[in-house]
């Protein structure tokens, strides 16, 4: 008979569980059962081992940790009676305890700062039911960021003359970054504990449901941060990989056919009984892939992601060529080589000549007119063409038929839209026009790229 | 649940078992190896390239003295080369012997050219064959094509395989399976769920440095702590292949046979092509790291 703790639990479990599906990460019944075994393995003192080893039952794929411990945080809070939280006064005497730490590198201390930094600055109130902690506000007042300088000279200690320390140091040219890594750290942790005491004073579910915002693997494209782009390249550099390996793969698993000649042959030496059939070797297939990208301003965001992937796609494939349009397509494949992840890719087309020939905002019926007549020779029939883009023509000639050529002439194109499903065709959206000749995909996120990598794409 | 080996009965044993066998866990790697022993679920570990994932197999198989059986996945691996094959050769030429001495009927025939005799067992099968319990390391898993995981299900579901000529052969002793992969390739749900999943990242810069004491001994602990920083830089920018626990015990090695006494923008330049490997990315270092100037001072 399971005692109340067990069940309770168990309870605590399933809670954690429909919070992790209302965030897209599927957990399935099983794993709350290995779970729940895993919690009796290791017991519930040591709440990160816990933590650990629950997400091994849980998860699948490293994107959604993230997530999961934010919620695993909520729903399995440490014991409050254990945490000290340091005292502090003022701001100045808690930037000041940052700085040591942030120097230090001690994240320990980064973390009970946290602790304090949302007690003594994170409060809200305004009228009674309002009542609780934001880390905004916490962060906008204690402004972690303006501790860097000083912790930076304060681990690099004294120089000069008398000091015996030389000059420069090696570490003096990335230790900038080292400390702004920090500060994310402290950032997240102040986060978290943010979320940690409003659920003290509001539901659990309501504070997960809207405190906790989505994982990389679901978050938006289109309203992808600066701050988000390191981690969706380290996920999109992987896809990638899948991608290259999942085209040039052979038609199809197994093996090919039973080459007669070679069988027999082969016959001879067994007394003519044909024991040892061989196979004919299956032609690997040589794809070369054509990304054809609208950088309007309608997709200002996405032309990030656009980027990221390109990017990634050209580590991979040998033969890769991108090209960009606004009103007009030119070839960018030199262009994305060359700039740095993450540069304002859009920005810099709508401002150039030979993307915006008919005008600054996109229209895709000349563009594709453009890119047709001049680009028709790279197309072939091994070619996959992936066009990037949200279908939206601010009303002007779509230009289907352009389309449909080159659906003819590549041996696939794919069509990925960032918009959600239920935006398509909607005001100057003409998506099922092309969703006609072509297969159009929502791609709003990770998970629905990483959705397309594996499936959807023939071999 | 199966009673754990003594070596992995805890999450602290665990990690000391890993130790003594020169492998140095982080938390939670510990933790997830002693959960697939106790409860005798096979581990799924993926990561990027050279952070330990078959290295950790290993250790395992050494800190539990079993062996280690290895089935290296590749592209086309099959049935054949995975789980056993008959020894076609050798069942010929019996026939051959045997064709003119009519004393055997075919049918006794048959049954001897299909016993144990021919049977080549290859790793799956010598896994749930042998008298000893084994570590079955299934590495590289991604490379396999998608048939090979149906194949895998069955097997890690049971740990059982049914031979048409020989009949079902149990494992006497569950295997602990580790199952590796680099991600190139989605693995399915269905294999995905039998297992405890496991993400092994880049290690902190303190359990790197212990990592580097252990394998490149030899390098002094400042040296030794400049190396890892630096690395851990590389990591953090924007590299086509960012260094792994790997290229930081080459570059250790590297500058333990070179006498290194510190590391100056020189030196670095100099060994990059140990760290990193593609053209591109030793071009981004030297200038973020701006290697061709001297330090000041
Ligand atoms: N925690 C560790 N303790 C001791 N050695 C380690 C550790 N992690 C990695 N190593 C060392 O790093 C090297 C690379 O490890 P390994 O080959 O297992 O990587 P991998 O993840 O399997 O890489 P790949 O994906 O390329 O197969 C090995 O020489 C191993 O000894
Ligand atoms: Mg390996």
């Amino acid at each position: 008979m399971p005692s109340t703790a067990e069940s309770a639990l168990g309870d605590r479990l399933v809670e954690l569980t429909t919070s992790l599906r209302d965030h897209g990460v599927r957990v399935g019944t099983s794993e709350i059962a290995d779970a729940a075994r895993i919690a009796t393995a290791l017991g519930l003192d040591d709440r990160i081992r816990l933590r650990g080893g629950v997400a091994a039952a849980m998860l699948r794929r490293a994107g959604d940790r993230e997530v999961f411990d934010r919620l695993f945080d909520l729903y399995f809070p440490a014991a409050p009676g254990r945490r000290t939280v340091p005292q502090a006064e003022s701001v100045d005497q808690l930037r000041e305890q940052l700085v040591q730490a942030l120097a230090d590198n001690d994240a320990q201390t980064l973390d009970d700062l946290a602790a304090a930094a949302v007690d003594l600055l994170g409060e809200v109130a305004n009228g009674d039911e309002q009542q609780g902690y934001s880390s905004a506000q916490t962060i906008s007042r204690l402004q972690p960021q303006r501790a860097i300088a000083a912790a930076q000279q304060q681990s690099r200690g004294p120089r000069g003359e008398g000091s015996g320390q030389g000059g420069e140091q090696l570490s003096d040219r990335f230790d900038r970054d080292e400390l702004r890594a920090r500060v994310a750290v402290f950032r997240r942790r102040v986060e978290a504990e943010a979320l940690r005491r409003n659920t003290q004073v509001r539901s659990r579910e309501r504070v997960a449901r809207f405190g906790v915002g989505s994982g990389i693997e679901q978050r938006d494209f289109l309203s992808a941060g600066t701050k988000d782009l390191d981690e969706l390249r380290r996920h999109i550099d992987p896809l990638a990989r899948k991608l290259a390996a999942r085209m040039s793969a052979r038609r199809a698993a197994g093996r090919g056919a039973i080459d007669v000649r070679r069988t027999l042959r082969r016959s001879l030496s067994t007394g003519g009984v044909p024991i040892d059939p061989a196979y004919r070797e299956r032609r690997r297939h040589r794809p070369d892939l054509i990304v054809l990208a609208d950088l309007s301003g309608s997709v200002g965001a996405f032309s990030t992601f656009t980027m990221l992937l390109m990017q990634a796609l050209h580590a991979q494939f040998r033969k890769v060529r991108a090209y960009g349009f606004v009103s007009s397509a030119a070839e960018i494949t030199d262009v994305l080589r060359d700039a740095e992840p993450g540069a304002p890719l859009g920005i810099w087309a709508r401002r150039t000549r030979e993307f915006t020939a008919h005008g600054t905002s996109s229209s895709y019926g000349t563009a594709f007119r453009g890119f047709v007549r001049s680009e028709w020779e790279s197309i072939g029939p091994r070619s996959t063409v992936l066009i990037l883009g949200d279908a939206r023509t601010n009303y002007g000639d779509p230009g289907v038929a352009h389309v449909a050529a080159i659906a003819a002439r590549a041996r696939h194109v794919a069509w990925l839209n960032p918009e959600p499903a239920r935006m398509w065709d909607t005001g100057d959206s003409v998506a099922a026009a092309y969703g006609a000749v072509v297969d159009m995909h929502e791609c709003r996120n990770l998970d629905q790229l990483r959705a397309f990598v594996a499936r959807v794409l023939p071999i | 649940m199966t009673t754990p080996h003594p070596a992995l009965a805890g999450v602290d044993q665990a990690l000391q078992s890993l130790a003594d066998v020169g492998y140095l866990a982080s938390d939670e790697i510990a933790t997830t190896v002693y959960l697939a022993e106790a409860l005798g679920k096979p581990l799924l570990v993926e990561g990027p390239a050279g952070v330990g994932k078959t290295e950790l197999a290993k250790a395992v198989s050494r800190a539990i003295g079993a062996d280690l059986i290895r089935l290296q996945c590749y592209e086309g691996v099959d049935e054949a080369r995975a789980l056993y094959e008959w020894n076609h050769a050798a069942q010929l030429l019996r026939i051959t012997a045997e064709r003119d001495s009519h004393e055997h009927a075919w049918e006794s025939l048959r049954s001897d050219i299909f016993g144990e005799e021919f049977l080549l067992p290859r790793p799956l099968l010598a896994a749930i064959r042998s008298e000893e319990r084994v570590v079955l390391l299934i590495d590289e898993l991604d490379k396999a094509d998608e048939e090979m995981e149906g194949l895998l299900l069955e097997i890690l579901s049971d740990f059982q395989v049914t031979v048409p000529e020989l009949g079902t052969i149990t494992a006497r002793h569950r295997p602990f399976v580790v199952l590796t992969s680099n991600a190139t390739r989605e693995l399915s749900e269905a294999l995905r769920r039998r297992c405890l999943f496991l993400h092994i990242d880049y290690p902190d810069p303190q359990l790197e440095a212990r990592i580097v004491g252990l394998q490149a001994p030899g390098l002094d602990d400042t040296l030794t702590q400049s190396l890892v920083r630096i690395v851990g830089a590389l990591r953090a920018g924007s590299l086509r292949k960012p260094p792994s626990v790997a290229e930081t015990l080459d570059w250790a090695q590297t500058l333990v046979a070179l006498g290194a006494e510190q590391l100056d923008p020189a030196l670095v330049r100099s060994t990059l092509g140990v760290v990193l490997k593609h053209q591109d990315d030793i071009r981004t270092a030297t200038s973020t790291l701006d290697l061709d100037r001297a330090l000041d001072g």
